[in-house]
């Protein structure tokens, strides 16, 4: 195996408490000793990454992507999925199952994880919650998880039978599983394709109510309660409304194990973000309303939010170049996600480096129990993230390492450079730029 | 008792919202938005102008230039009256509609533009059964793209010619508009408001020259978010108030190829609504009553009304062709002036 010396950098885990210049030696995967500059013992033979001046972190870890395969490999590829995670400093990934077929089975979930998937760095499955994702009959989840899976859901196909919900969660508790819900009642959202409100009516487009979503995570939330299991975790994926939030910071006081994600689109963009009719701008939970969005950032500067996942959601050009209301949903992310954290949470409002990092790698790997990840003491993976996180630069879509470009933020300015993503001690991504 | 302060909101600095790119085509009409009272008032004159033109002249303006007329939907008034219009100025036109082309067999919407593109075509009247549509033919084409309606979003010649309607009516021998061209004049529109584009285009139209709108209708077909469109834009949920403000009632036909499983108590909704010779004379005898058609007899109105003297809906009609010259005479004179044939 490999050994990696990243010498001279300023070491930031906040999960370890540490916040100062080390140096760090990786080996066989993992962090083999980190010391003060110029104090690591043995190194012979190392490689040696200079990290003078740049921050070293672990690496970031994203719990909603979609890497559309099995089935959808003209969108995206674990491969490519993986390449554009790399750079953009991810080094662990958890893939939503609704692929074709959509994962609901060992074999499926072993497939994904096979070496000639040719993933650049950890993929993490997480599982249909049931059959086909039909909300029907739930998998065998002891079976899933030794398989691999990490989490169930029907990520897009929201559980609505209370009765299925119940046992979904009951099921999943037994064997230390999460439950992510993409909540939405979509009863309500028949046909629509943005935010109800003002724009939605000018703009000619049915829209979907906040409603959909907050009256789905509350429900999620009393049939938690009634259920009386402190294994039990239910984790409400995309967060998107003020109300939903509300319904999350209320659950976790009453000391429910209910916990949530943002997207970056949801915490910087708006419905007004649609424009004319943008297909780029369009995604499910959609953009919402500005009160939603200033709730978004509220509620990740407080802490109710317990991490930042991009729901990297890959389309080829041709699928996004039509009718908005005949537009697929969703927008990568995986490659602006931090560019965009740093540039927004903590350069404009102030959100310390540590939280910010905090909330894309050691609270995401908490939540879905990510053993040895999202820290870097020693013993654990050598997933290490290193960039200047001061650094200005403007994102290409054009030049994305993704099999697909629809994203709203091509163009944009992003904070903080990545120089090196390193996933289990191999240099995953590196741009001496 | 000591008061709780409240927490200071932070003011936070967002992200902007980009400004719009369309029109991409100066010859573009896709809303209302995109026309200024100048632009506005130079229509109106040249649809009398052309109007009033001997027919021989008038077809030499745009002979032999080529207009493709792209129908998604189904149409009487609109598609004759464009292609009317079109031929009129001497242009040759051409049909293409959703149910005998390459669309059936699933071409995209930009692959049927560029190929029309291909044939020749110098500008494309779209009518479409989805929201935005016109704005993606635009950008894919960058012809000049001329929205006949875009699903529930807009159709901005029939506003213009309702504009046309209404100023013959109450502000006769006015074409020069101005912001307070109609002023004191109140238009309400009833009916199914959440599913008309003729609704959005007129409410987001009239009131830049002055003009009160009051939608009108139940819930279902009437959010209350309506309201916040635009300036000048109010909800009034009982008729008969509604009527004793209007000088002019443009009347809607329910879309019952839109309501998407909404349940309606027809009965209930003619009871409340429907626009009936004795509403009428009680409470608006003087205005005038639009319908951008069809007109559905008995339903949201009754024979006697639509026939009757204070309807202009055929007079409407005959307006739309007026109007229609003008705005494809635009068109192709943008395309010549953007190098195209001199």
């Amino acid at each position: 195996m490999t050994a990696l010396v990243i010498r001279g950098g300023h070491l930031i885990d906040p999960a370890a408490g540490v916040d100062g210049l080390k140096d760090i030696f990786l080996k066989d995967g993992r962090v083999a000793e980190i010391a003060a500059p110029g104090k690591l013992k043995a190194t012979n033979g190392a490689e040696v990454l200079d990290a003078t001046g740049l921050t070293v972190a672990p690496g970031l870890i994203d719990i909603h992507v979609h890497l559309r395969e099995p089935g959808q490999t003209y969108k995206e590829t674990i491969a490519t999925g993986t390449a554009a995670a790399a750079a953009g400093g991810f080094t662990a990934v958890a893939a939503m199952p609704n692929t074709l077929p959509v994962n609901d089975s060992p074999e499926t979930t072993r497939w994904m994880l096979a070496p000639e998937r040719g993933a650049r760095i950890r993929v993490f499955p997480i599982a249909a919650a049931t059959r086909s994702s039909k909300g029907e009959a739930i998998n065998d989840y002891a079976a899933l998880k030794a398989a691999g899976a990490v989490a169930v859901s029907d990520d897009g196909r929201p559980i609505l039978k209370d009765s299925v919900m119940r046992e979904v969660l009951a099921s999943a508790a037994r064997v230390g599983l999460s439950v992510i819900q993409h909540a939405e009642d979509t009863r309500l959202t028949q046909g629509a394709s943005m935010n109800l409100g003002p724009v939605s009516f000018k703009l000619g487009l049915r829209g979907m109510a906040a409603e959909a979503e907050s009256g789905m995570v509350e429900r999620d939330i009393r049939l938690v309660t009634e259920l009386r299991d402190a294994r039990a975790h239910l984790h409400v994926a995309h967060v998107s409304t003020a109300a939903a939030v509300a319904a999350v910071r209320q659950a976790r006081r009453s000391g429910l194990r209910v916990t949530c994600e943002v997207a970056p689109h949801h915490f910087l963009l708006t419905e007004e973000h649609v424009g004319l009719f943008n297909t780029n701008a369009k995604m499910n939970p959609p953009l919402r309303s500005t009160a939603d969005r200033d709730a978004m950032i509220e509620a990740i500067l407080d802490g109710v939010v317990d991490a930042i996942a991009t729901d990297h959601a890959p389309h080829a050009l041709h699928e996004k170049e039509v009718e908005f209301e005949n537009a697929p949903n969703g927008i990568t992310g995986l490659e602006t996600a931090l560019g965009l954290s740093l540039r927004w949470l903590h350069k404009e409002w102030k959100l310390p480096l540590g939280r910010v990092l905090s909330l894309m790698s050691a609270q995401p790997a908490a939540l879905l129990g990510m053993k040895g990840r999202g820290t870097l003491t020693v013993g654990s993976f050598a997933d290490v993230l290193v960039f200047n996180p001061k650094a200005e630069w403007t994102y290409r879509a054009g030049e994305s390492k993704s099999k697909s470009r629809n994203t709203p933020f091509d163009g944009w300015t992003m904070q903080g450079k990545i120089r090196w993503t390193i996933s289990e001690g191999r240099v995953a991504y590196s741009n001496p730029a | 008792m000591s008061q709780v302060a409240l927490p200071v909101r932070r003011q936070l600095q967002t992200p902007p919202v980009e400004a719009s790119p369309y029109p991409y085509n100066p010859g573009s009409l896709l809303s209302v938005y995109d026309l200024s009272l100048d632009a506005l008032s130079h229509l109106l004159a040249r649809a009398t102008a052309l109007e009033n033109e001997d027919p021989l002249v008038r077809a030499r303006i745009l002979a032999k230039r080529r207009v493709a007329l792209l129908f998604y939907e189904s149409s009487t008034r609109t598609r004759t009256s464009f292609e009317l219009a079109a031929k009129g100025l001497g242009a040759d036109t051409a049909l293409i509609s959703s149910l005998s082309s390459s669309i059936e067999k699933g071409e995209s919407l930009k692959d049927t533009g560029l190929t029309l593109r291909a044939l020749g075509a110098e500008a494309i009247i779209l009518r479409h059964n989805s929201s935005g549509a016109a704005w993606l033919l635009e950008e894919t084409t960058r012809l000049p793209i001329l929205n006949a309606g875009d699903g529930m979003h807009e159709h901005p010649t029939q506003a213009l010619l309702d504009l046309r309607t209404i100023l013959a009516h109450l502000r006769p021998g006015i074409e020069a508009v101005t912001a307070d061209t109609l002023a004191g004049v109140t238009v309400s529109i009833v009916g199914d408001i959440l599913h008309s584009r003729v609704a959005r285009s007129n409410m987001l139209l009239l009131p830049r020259l002055g003009a009160r709108v009051v939608l009108c209708g139940p819930k279902e077909l009437l959010p209350e978010l309506a309201a916040n469109a635009g300036p000048g834009i109010s909800i009034e949920r009982n008729l008969e108030t509604a009527l004793r403000q209007s000088q002019v009632i443009v009347m809607l036909r329910i879309q019952a190829e839109r309501l998407a499983g909404m349940q309606l108590d027809l009965e209930e909704y003619k009871a409340a609504y429907q626009l009936t010779g004795q509403r009428l004379a009680a409470f608006a005898p003087t205005a005038v009553v639009l319908h951008p058609g069809p007109i559905i007899r008995g339903l949201e109105l009754t024979a006697e009304v639509a026939d009757g003297p204070q309807s202009a809906i055929l007079e409407q009609v005959r307006n739309g062709v007026a109007i229609r010259m003008a705005v494809v005479e635009r068109a192709l004179q943008a395309a010549s002036l953007k190098g195209g044939r001199a």
